[in-house]
């Protein structure tokens, strides 16, 4: 598998990175490297292996259902771009 | 004509048939939110409810709501559902201000619960088997307000990281009128199970309407997916709008555009949302911050066993040990309380005269309180007491009816009301006796007549007999002591 140069400016543009036309062919060289690592990879059998989910031997972690957090509109706005009372305020954006 | 037929509906070119499939986003009803401590109640002050892991600062990880997860296995138990003991968190990658993560929490390729059922009791009486395809676990979005500033947008994330549950189902509805019993019915089964509150003007229960037509027994057409309706109304009106706007379209010679579309319920259309052109482009990928959930058997077990007594087994049971009819049964499993409320009444007494005066008088005079029913005047006992005088033979139906007005009226109890108006029902044969005398006496012409052989004349004397007795006389009785009399 190999991206193009059409592909790698979608993700480019899905993602929000500013990508200069001047920079997407190097850009799609370089993910193209990742990709054939990748690929290198795949080469290995893995019929019998299940799925590894994490290194560590351990389970998700379960919490109570209890409110133990929040009630402090100061501190999550402390570093809001704008703000308006108790509101975050951004751009206006409209569907 | 048949079922199916039934459903179609007439364009310039033929019939038409419509399929619907619903996406519900059901907000689990748990103190604390999916993935952190902050409150999931609505209506807190603006950005009151949120923890630093729902505003996404960066460090922060989600830990899981136990809490959240029995209830989504609860309600895919309370779905005939399969449940699977391994299930996946993915990220569901788009950007809005109102998601500060940049991506939603969600399940993908590996939802909690798998494929289950749902059984629609249409106002017919008749039911109908939806399939359902899978309920999975995800967060909901923050709120974004949009006409509080000529040029900037408010973002309150109070319901960001609030549990949902989405429930789908198969493609399986073929009119609105499908549509809008699925809705009741799944919201009917959350509050028995107690997952969801079911409001849907507090957007704790939203559906999305997936609405596409064809030909009879055709492929399926292009489907519009119309989002987040809030009542069972509007989800009715909004189908019967694009399956029509859809038909026009293919009949115009035109294609109909897979799009988004919202209702606008103030002049009932739907219109297409102002589509970007990677909208569903949403690469979902494992949550590398959550591992995959694991559940014991023994625990789903013991949640099953759990499970209240559930609308369609209280139906059928309704209907087979109480013998109720189909309709009347599903009326009153409709919602919990009610049938709460009938089987107190019920309980000892007649089972098809209790469900008649519950469905007829009880709600109708309710519906006229405007009360709820844990505040209206007549509690099963009052209403169970009524029914005992009836089945005594104390007062007649029709008597009774009266009773029950002056009840809801004055607060007081059969009983009480009867004895104070003297409505008691006159069965003592000697004075029902006395009164046909009177009637006879009164009526020497119609009594010739009567025994002349016009024997539609019964009646009369019955009415006349009645109303000289102020209705209170047993009706049973005035007919079997008319005949005698009036044979002569």
């Amino acid at each position: 598998m190999s991206l193009d140069k059409a592909a790698v400016a979608k993700i480019a543009k899905l993602a929000r990175l500013k990508l200069e036309p001047e920079r997407q062919e190097a850009m799609t060289a370089e993910l193209n490297t990742i990709l054939s690592f990748v690929e290198e990879l795949q080469a290995v059998k893995t019929d019998n292996v299940p799925p590894l989910t994490s290194v560590a031997p351990m389970k998700l972690r379960w919490r109570e259902d209890v409110v133990n957090d929040g009630g402090d509109p100061e501190a999550v706005l402390r570093n809001a771009p704008g703000r308006q009372a108790s509101f975050y305020t951004v751009p206006k954006v409209i569907e | 004509m048949s079922a199916d037929e039934k459903n179609y509906i007439q364009g310039a070119t033929g019939a038409w048939e419509i399929v619907i499939g619903m996406e519900v986003h059901a907000q689990i009803s748990s103190k604390a939110k999916l993935f952190s401590g902050a409150s999931a109640t609505f209506g807190a002050e603006p950005n009151a409810q949120v923890s630093l892991v729902d505003a996404a600062m960066p460090g922060m990880l989600p830990v899981i709501n136990a809490y959240c997860v029995e209830q989504a296995v609860r309600t895919g138990l309370g779905l005939k559902a399969q449940i699977n003991l391994f299930s996946v968190f993915d990220r569901k990658n788009y950007f809005f201000p109102d998601l500060p993560q940049g991506y939603q929490i969600s399940q993908y390729k590996q939802p909690v619960v798998g494929e289950g059922k749902l059984i629609l009791d249409m106002p017919d009486g008749s039911s109908r088997e939806v399939g359902i395809t899978r309920l999975h676990l995800e967060q909901d979005a923050g709120k974004s307000l949009h006409d509080q500033s000529p040029n900037q947008s408010y973002i309150d994330l109070n319901r960001s990281g609030v549990a949902l549950m989405e429930i789908v189902s198969e493609p399986d509805m073929r009119n609105s009128e499908e549509a809008g019993a699925y809705l009741k019915k799944l919201r009917t089964i959350l509050r028995y199970l107690g997952t969801c509150d079911g409001n849907m003007e507090e957007g704790s229960m939203r559906a999305d309407v997936n609405v596409s037509v064809r030909k009879p027994g055709g492929p399926l057409g292009t489907r519009c997916e119309i989002k987040n309706v809030n009542s069972v109304r509007f989800v009715m009106q909004a189908i019967e709008y694009e399956a029509r706007r859809q038909i026009d379209v293919i009949e115009g010679g035109g294609q109909v555009a897979q799009e988004t579309r919202l209702f606008d319920s103030g002049k009932g259309v739907t219109r297409a949302m102002r589509s970007k052109e990677d909208a569903h482009d949403y690469r979902y990928f494992p949550d590398p911050d959550l591992l995959p959930l694991e559940l014991d058997a023994g625990w789903v077990e013991n949640i099953k066993t759990s499970l209240p007594e559930l609308p369609d087994e209280k139906k059928a049971r309704f209907i087979d040990k109480l013998g109720l009819s189909p309709y009347d049964a599903a009326v009153l499993v409709a919602e919990k309380e009610s049938a709460d409320f009938y089987e107190a009444v019920a309980k000892g007494r007649d089972g098809k005269l209790c469900a008649n005066w519950v469905i007829t008088e009880y709600f109708g005079a309710l519906n006229k309180s405007g009360k709820s029913m844990a505040d209206f005047v007549i509690t099963p006992e009052k209403l169970g007491g009524l029914i005992d005088l009836i089945a005594d033979n104390t007062i007649s139906n029709r008597l009774a009816k009266d009773v029950f007005a002056l009840m809801v009226e004055t607060g007081k109890d059969a009983a009480t009301v009867v004895d104070e108006k003297g409505m008691r029902q006159v069965t003592d044969t000697g004075a029902i006796e006395a009164v046909i005398d009177q009637v006879m006496a009164a009526n020497a012409d119609k009594v010739a007549e009567y025994r002349s052989g016009k024997d539609k004349l019964f009646g009369f004397f019955v009415g006349q007999t009645m109303k000289a007795s102020g209705g209170k006389a047993n009706p049973a009785a005035v007919n079997d002591l008319l005949k005698k009399k009036l044979a002569g």
